[in-house]
């Protein structure tokens, strides 16, 4: 660690695994109320769970971008972090804010909540994974304006390279686009529309800059590569990823009520979206292979290496699957989505915070590399881990297979909910990867307080 | 029998292989496939990937349709669409010149071919948009058929790439302007001219596709 301030990264990275871990717990919960309809309710019903599990998913992976950024920024800017002062009041800020929002879902109904926080001055509740209070969001857009403020004067007033400038734009991005989940229009379907502008133009715009930017990062940092090289893959990565995934929001716009054109528009750009994903893989691999040394963070490389590939299968491959308009006509809303949903963030987003998380945390704690024990035992978790999100990517995959079948392409279609009867089988085997999933999670946090041999430093 | 014609596939691999072999020195001669940044053409054939399949779906389409397509392909401006060919035709040439002129180490003209090049985009963006407006103002949408839908999804990515090709073109003026390239050191020279040709090429083969292929 160059930079005393890039220790902020420290407390929010805590708070992500910390978030990380609750997100998966109401994840197995909610697992096993696919399969027994009434555990824990009433007191948590299938609709909070979820709503828990994928807003938490949002929050610590924010949580995990900031913590990376405050690591990253400093070192790549040549100075101090322009006021950590404001990073740690941040971080303080939305913990809070993110607690009482979670706290919120599970002890009042929705309704009450949307009551309590005055939602009828100013409606931007009750849609899918923007759930949080109008209050929650205002708190998130003052916490990402100050801390764009904060890594965009470091940024400025210190050295540019590309990897600062594009996760500067991603993180820009974000905060932009997020400001479509003020915009609720009555018109169901502008309401649909504009919800896109965020989902979509965050997994599958501004975030892959995000991502990008943090694996290059990592990657030079593990293996030396000439920064030349590297920027060079970062350049075309970017412009591919937005070349096809901006217009490739139209692969969601087949069937919400849009105009005809976008099942064309969106089939051609988005069947372009694993490209970038591809390249990254390439790119990774590329790079490891010509390393200039061998860095006795192995469990980073692991992890570098791990998204690449995880993110291509997940983003790219799962996607590609069911993401041309006469295929989607039968597969959206079905299990294949929660399919490819579950692999695309565990491999793009999770791991890449997972693998700063990895390079950085020993850095910060004064370590060059975490001891040879902690690393085995993290190599451990992320197999456990990443196997395991494979495991539960298949099941699902097969349940959707099913489900399209028996739901909408048999001669006779069955109901809804005599198909979800049928595919019991497949949740319970899903049950079973995501407790596995659980237990490698244990792993992973065992293996921050495990003692053992320190690791021999190579002379670079 | 089969032994000599083993061996015979043998030589011609190690002929194949090798044919291209500098013999080692000290000396680096590498023999250069590409003008320009290896990474630009990376980029260069995921666009022409894209745009690749963006005419095969037209092509599938019209087949479809082909009433339509030829019905409606008559309301374009052929005219516009020839002019339009000639300028981005010229302004690739003007690219070359520009190339050779910082080859030898002529820098002045270099940025003046640059700058005529610049112009031939321009050129291509004015009269693209007056085209445009008389297709708009007569109430002509994405949403109209799917002719119009394919002629402007179409043409409004390709114009996007007009200037994108010209916000190159145009780094590469400053660049130039600062004293970045020489006879010796050109290689941005030619990666900016190198995108600025599928530009060009692309609008090639879009034209006669959606304008007069019939």
């Amino acid at each position: 660690m160059k930079y005393e301030s890039q220790g902020i990264a420290k407390m929010y990275f805590i708070a992500a695994i910390a978030l990380f871990v609750g997100q998966i717990l109401f994840g197995v919960t909610m697992g096993l109320q696919y399969v027994m309809g009434d555990f824990l309710f009433p007191e948590i019903p299938f609709n909070v769970a979820r709503m828990v599990h994928t807003n938490l998913l949002i929050v610590w992976l924010l949580f995990g971008f900031m913590g990376s950024a405050y690591f990253l920024v400093p070192e790549e800017a040549e100075r101090e972090l322009y006021a950590p002062w404001l990073a740690k009041l941040m971080f303080w800020i939305f913990l809070v804010a993110g607690a009482l929002t979670i706290l919120g879902y599970l002890l009042v109904p929705y309704a009450r909540l949307a009551e309590l926080t005055m939602n009828d001055l100013l409606p931007t509740m009750g849609r899918e994974f923007l759930e949080q209070p109008t209050i929650t969001k205002i708190g998130i857009v003052i916490v990402a304006l100050a801390f764009i403020y904060n890594i965009g004067m470091t940024v400025l007033t210190g050295r540019k390279t590309v990897i600062n400038v594009v996760l500067l734009t991603g993180l820009v991005g974000l905060a932009v686009f997020f400001l479509f989940s003020f915009y609720n229009p009555d018109n169901l379907v502008m309401d649909k529309y504009f919800w896109w502008f965020v989902v979509h133009l965050w997994v599958e715009g501004v975030w892959e800059l995000i991502m990008a930017s943090l694996l290059a990062y990592v990657l030079i940092k593990v293996t030396g590569v000439d920064r030349e090289v590297i920027e060079k893959w970062l350049y075309i990565i970017i412009a591919m990823a937005l070349i096809s995934g901006l217009v490739g929001t139209g692969h969601h716009f087949f069937w919400i009520g849009t105009p005809d054109y976008w099942q064309w528009l969106g089939s051609i750009f988005s069947a372009l979206e694993p490209i970038p994903f591809f390249m990254m893989t390439l790119f990774a691999f590329n790079v490891v292979n010509k390393r200039r040394r061998d860095h006795p963070n192995k469990a980073a490389v692991l992890w570098a290496l791990g998204t690449a590939v995880m993110a291509f299968l997940g983003a790219g491959v799962w996607g590609f699957l069911h993401t041309l308009a006469p295929i989607n006509f039968y597969t959206h809303g079905t299990q294949i989505t929660a399919a490819h949903g579950h692999m695309a963030f565990y491999g793009a987003y999770v791991m890449v915070v997972l693998t700063m998380i990895s390079y950085s945390m020993p850095l910060m704690r004064g370590q060059k590399a975490a001891n040879v024990t902690a690393q085995k035992i993290e190599i451990w978790s992320f197999w456990t881990m990443t196997l395991s999100m494979v495991a539960i990517t298949l099941f699902l995959t097969a349940a959707g297979v099913m489900q399209v079948y028996l739901q909408r392409y048999s001669a006779d279609p069955l109901p809804f909910m005599v198909v979800q009867d049928k595919l019991a089988v497949f949740y319970w085997l899903r049950e079973v990867a995501g407790l596995i999933f659980l237990s490698g999670l244990f792993l992973y946090l065992y293996s921050f307080f495990a003692k053992g041999e320190e690791v021999k430093l190579v002379e670079e | 029998m089969s032994r000599r014609l083993a061996s015979t596939c043998i030589k011609l691999i190690f002929y194949l292989k090798y044919k291209n072999a500098v013999p080692r020195s000290n000396t680096k001669i590498e023999p250069k496939l590409l003008p320009g940044d290896l990474a630009i053409w990376l980029f260069i054939f995921m666009e022409l990937l894209v745009f690749g399949i963006f005419f095969m779906v037209y092509a599938v389409m019209r087949i479809q349709n082909i009433e339509q397509f030829n019905y409606y392909q008559l309301t374009l401006n052929r005219e516009l669409g020839a002019a339009n060919t000639l300028l981005l035709i010229t302004s690739s040439y003007f690219i070359v010149k520009a190339v050779h002129a910082v080859k030898a180490n002529n820098i002045k003209n270099c940025i003046y071919w640059l700058y005529a090049a610049l112009a031939g985009g321009l050129g291509f963006l004015i009269l693209k948009t007056w085209e445009y407006i008389d297709k708009f103002s007569a109430g002509i949408s994405l949403s109209t058929n799917t002719f119009y839908m394919f002629y402007l999804s179409l043409t409004i990515f390709h114009f996007m790439h007009v200037i994108l090709g010209m916000l190159i073109l145009f780094a590469i003026v400053i660049k130039a302007k600062g004293g970045a390239y020489s006879a010796e050191n050109y290689i941005g020279v030619e990666t900016g001219a190198s995108y600025w040709h599928m530009v060009d090429l692309v609008w090639i083969i879009l034209f006669p596709l959606v304008y007069i292929m019939r």
